[in-house]
């Protein structure tokens, strides 16, 4: 990637970011992550667990555990600093800008509140809508998910609901709030593995409507070979990759975006084709991004 | 003669959802008229979308679920009313690794204690030699014999299912039936767990259910793939003649529902065969999700 080129256009910038736990010192689990999002593009972030996958998402978002720190680096939003931003401003940006769509739609969603009072929060919050008008962009936000019946919904509870309503109901964040520079997180979720097709197509087509920037975090690459514009290859909370997502699965630069090609089964493939990622060079890496900490010791 | 064999299997379980106050459960069927056989060393895949009845067929198998209708034979012998005494010592031949490796781990035992528990309840090995058994297992599933004196909830998802692995394969089964085993696990882990199968089935001659909502997974382990849908069997064949050849419109929409890590490909966003039919969810789909799964 060309940095000199990118920045002037990017919505969402990381700048060598670094993240680490307040009580081990030296030890680091971001490693200078920098990556650009385009307004209107979708970046796929290609990481497994442990490998500092939901913390980015969260470092974005300022809602970090709070045994770890950002030690070093940038986080902007159309130009303006995150990590300096006051509390107050940050709030003003969540829900309105800058939204998560979490992995896990039942632990997402408040399990003894009814659907409608959780969408209505932020709207009545952030757009001074009252109760009524509310509940009106609600329903049409449920109906632009595709949910049927969205009045019956909105008076259900989360546990009502089928695995495929309730992440739909947790892409209420977000969307359709005008005006907006937006940005939504959307982490792999085992219920859209399951039946992949209708919430893809639903994530692109609610993206293309509204122009949103999305980060989109998995370790799927069938999926991202899909949706996203561009990818980011992280692992050991170092980024390996980056490339526009056609040139990625054209050549893979890095050895180990190409051996997780290799370790993803296809159908297309006999099973002999499989290969998991050598335990060396997956040992390799770690030891590499390991000895990049004596930066903040 | 296959090693387990199903003929005409019928299931109906009580729909509690559909339960009237002061009445029973009205029946509903899950499994219609499935004939299914698994030969000695043969991996036969079981897919479908959720609800389609797979694990409920794959529970009727091993007698978690009773049959309706219909017979089940294991090495030509009817087990289908078999008393769970009679039952018990073909247990040890018919082994179950279940999806969720943390809810199918006792949570307050260690993993040595776990992997040697089987050998010591079928009276295989005395607790001693279980013991030295499980180390001996834990390395043959990649597992470092130190963990043996871990907690479930110390190791990451791929090494419980590795512990998984390790428990049923104790008491060297002919038969595992693995339900969704690697559905929860990273791209790399599963590879790991896919080839720490195949190298079993070919080390030990185990014959393998594997039951999966992903067909590049059954690709990757299975001789054969079996196609459910509404617990009816639409199609069954090879792996190699039914994913290039598909034939019914379900195992189509199925494999055209996968997205192919290849760009330039429409796979992955076609039109599901949920909304084609023009019905919304079924409602076993939607008991489904609510339970998480069924086990």
């Amino acid at each position: 990637m060309n940095d000199t080129l990118r920045p002037m256009t990017a919505l969402l910038e990381i700048r060598d970011l670094w993240a680490a736990p307040v009580r081990q010192r030296g030890h680091a689990l971001l490693r200078g992550v920098a990556l650009a999002v385009a307004p209107g593009e979708v970046h796929g972030i290609v990481v497994e667990s442990g490998a500092g996958k939901s913390l980015l998402g969260r470092a974005v978002l300022g809602v970090l555990p709070s045994g770890i720190r950002i030690a070093k680096g940038a986080i902007t939003l159309d130009g303006e600093d995150l990590l300096a931003a006051s509390p107050r401003r940050r709030r003003a940006l969540l829900g309105r800008f800058l939204a998560m769509v979490p992995q896990d739609p039942m632990t997402a969603l408040n399990p003894v509140r009814r659907i409608a009072a959780q969408m209505t929060d932020h709207l009545r919050l952030h757009l001074r809508l009252d109760r009524r008008q509310a509940l009106a962009v609600a329903e049409a936000l449920l109906a632009a998910v595709h949910i049927r019946e969205a009045r019956r919904v909105l008076a259900q509870y989360p546990f009502e609901l089928s695995r495929r309503h309730a992440p739909a109901g947790a892409h209420r964040h977000g969307l359709r709030l005008p005006p907006a520079p937006r940005r939504r997180r959307r982490a792999d979720d085992r219920a859209r593995r399951h039946r992949p097709a209708p919430d893809l197509r639903l994530i692109r087509e609610l993206q293309r409507e509204a122009g949103t920037a999305i980060l989109f975090i998995t370790h799927d690459l069938g999926v991202v070979a899909k949706i996203c514009d561009r990818v980011t290859v992280l692992h050991a909370g170092r980024v390996l990759e980056e490339a526009a997502t056609p040139a990625l699965f054209a050549a893979p630069r890095h050895p180990y975006t190409a051996a997780l090609m290799r370790a993803t089964p296809r159908y297309d493939r006999p099973g002999e084709a499989l290969e998991p990622v050598p335990a060396a060079l997956a040992e390799q890496l770690r030891a590499e991004a390991e000895a990049l900490d004596h930066v903040l010791a | 003669m296959s090693l387990l064999e199903a003929q005409g299997l019928g299931l109906a379980l009580p729909d509690r959802a559909a339960k009237r106050l002061f009445q029973p459960a009205p029946q509903r069927e899950i499994l219609k008229d499935v004939d299914l056989a698994v030969a000695l060393g043969e991996a036969v895949g079981l897919v479908g979308e959720s609800g389609s009845g797979k694990t409920s067929l794959g529970r009727c198998l091993v007698r978690l679920y009773q049959p309706t209708s219909g017979r089940l034979l294991f090495s030509g012998r009817d087990i289908t009313h078999l008393g769970e005494s009679e039952l018990r010592p073909l247990r040890a031949r018919l082994q179950v690794i279940f999806q969720d490796p943390h809810s199918s781990l006792n949570p307050r035992r260690r993993i040595a204690d776990i992997v040697a528990q089987p050998l010591i309840a079928f009276g295989l090995a005395d607790p001693a030699t279980a013991r030295r058994q499980a180390v001996a297992l834990l390395d043959r599933v990649g597992l470092d014999p130190r963990l043996g004196g871990r907690f479930p909830h110390q190791l990451s998802g791929g090494q419980r299912q590795r512990a998984c692995i390790a428990r049923a394969i104790a008491v060297e089964p002919a038969l595992v039936i693995a339900d969704e085993i690697v559905s929860g696990l990273d791209v790399s882990t599963q590879a790991q767990i896919l080839t720490l199968l195949r190298a079993l089935r070919r080390d030990l001659g185990l014959a393998l259910v594997f039951i999966s909502h992903d067909l590049s997974v059954v690709r990757a382990l299975c001789d054969r793939v079996v196609v459910l849908r509404g617990g009816v069997v639409v199609e069954a064949g090879s792996v190699e003649s039914l994913f290039a050849a598909p034939r019914h419109p379900y195992t189509r929409a199925l494999l055209a529902a996968i997205p192919l890590p290849e760009p330039d490909r429409k796979d992955g966003l076609e039109p599901d065969w949920e909304t084609e039919r023009g019905g919304g969810r079924s409602h076993a789909d939607r008991r489904d999700g609510r339970a998480g799964h069924w086990c």
